[in-house]
């Protein structure tokens, strides 16, 4: 499995992502994002938490218009996988390749704590190794982690099953305790939790390893 | 030539940010304060000859999140 993980001014989760993708064998390419193009041959995305030119403008609004944020639309368009976390979830729906925004969290606090998770879905590459409906702990770390989409929107995700974590005991006002959205191809995964950050008993779980390990299995024949 | 953009949350999407400022206001007294909604506002130089038509596209693509957000362009001079 080849990875990329992209690296926006601001990013900081950017080596925690590529650790994670390491630890199940990936081989891993950092890329910049005034790169225009990725590496030849690259399965997956990583689009890393972090603040992004500074959260100016709208959190992801200016990293969305990226040079390599052109290439990644391509990639996800030619049905390759791109998994955004926190930030990388808001550049995501800032470029449109997931539906709905990321406002401030209702309780307009930053939110910094380990938060259980319930698994939506197991019909995704990402959440095919974890138990339909299983509870898992991963840590939030995000000011504007409050999902938005307006009632068709939320319908359509709801009719295709495309929620694939929600939280239990909503942390920050998103609607219908979304935590994490797929694409309609279920190849482009955002989410606000941190999964990569637990992927290590010395950091205080490992509930984010399945995640990794499914997108090995489901890949590494890719 | 100058542009100013007012970009507002849409109606019917709640804003936390304004709820609190009317919260706030409301505990210093000021009563009868029944909405407060925050928006931002952005203000352009532009070169001589750009038109309405661009900055409305310079909001589509970038300064509003059309899928939360409405935006007012006013043409200055």
């Amino acid at each position: 499995m080849k990875a990329a993980v992209l690296v926006f001014p601001g990013s900081n989760c950017d080596r925690d992502l590529a650790v994670a993708f390491r630890s199940v064998g990936a081989d891993v390419h950092m890329v910049w994002h005034k790169d225009t193009a990725l590496p030849d041959g690259v399965d997956i995305v990583g689009v890393p938490g972090g603040f992004s030119y500074g959260d100016y403008l709208r959190c992801g609004a200016i990293a969305a218009q990226s040079p390599i944020m052109r290439a990644v639309a391509v990639h996800a368009g030619r049905g390759g996988y791109v998994l955004g976390i926190c930030n990388g979830f808001q550049v995501l729906c800032e470029t449109r390749l997931l539906p709905g925004a990321l406002m401030r969290n209702a309780g307009l606090k930053f939110v910094c704590r380990m938060q259980a998770l319930r698994v939506a879905t197991v019909d995704s590459v990402f959440t095919a190794a974890y138990a339909a409906g299983q509870q898992i702990m991963v840590p939030l770390a995000h000011h504007d982690g409050n999902y938005v989409i307006d009632d068709a929107g939320l319908a359509v995700l709801q009719a295709q099953d495309r929620i694939a974590f929600s939280y239990v005991g909503n942390p920050n006002g998103a609607m219908a305790d979304i935590a994490g959205v797929l694409s309609e191809n279920r190849r482009v995964l955002g989410m606000m939790p941190h999964p990569e950050r637990v992927v290590d008993a010395a950091h205080g779980g490992t509930d984010g390893m399945a995640l990794f390990s499914g997108l090995t299995a489901a890949l590494v024949a890719a | 030539m100058r542009a100013t953009v007012t970009v507002m949350l849409k109606q019917g999407v709640l804003d936390p940010q304004g709820e609190a400022v009317r919260h706030a206001l409301g505990s210093l007294g000021f009563d009868g304060v029944q909405g407060v909604r925050q928006g931002k506002v952005i203000e352009l130089d532009l070169a001589d000859g750009a038109t309405k038509a661009d900055v409305t596209a310079m909001c589509e693509k970038l300064l509003a999140n059309t899928v939360i957000e409405s935006y007012r362009v006013e043409m200055g001079a």
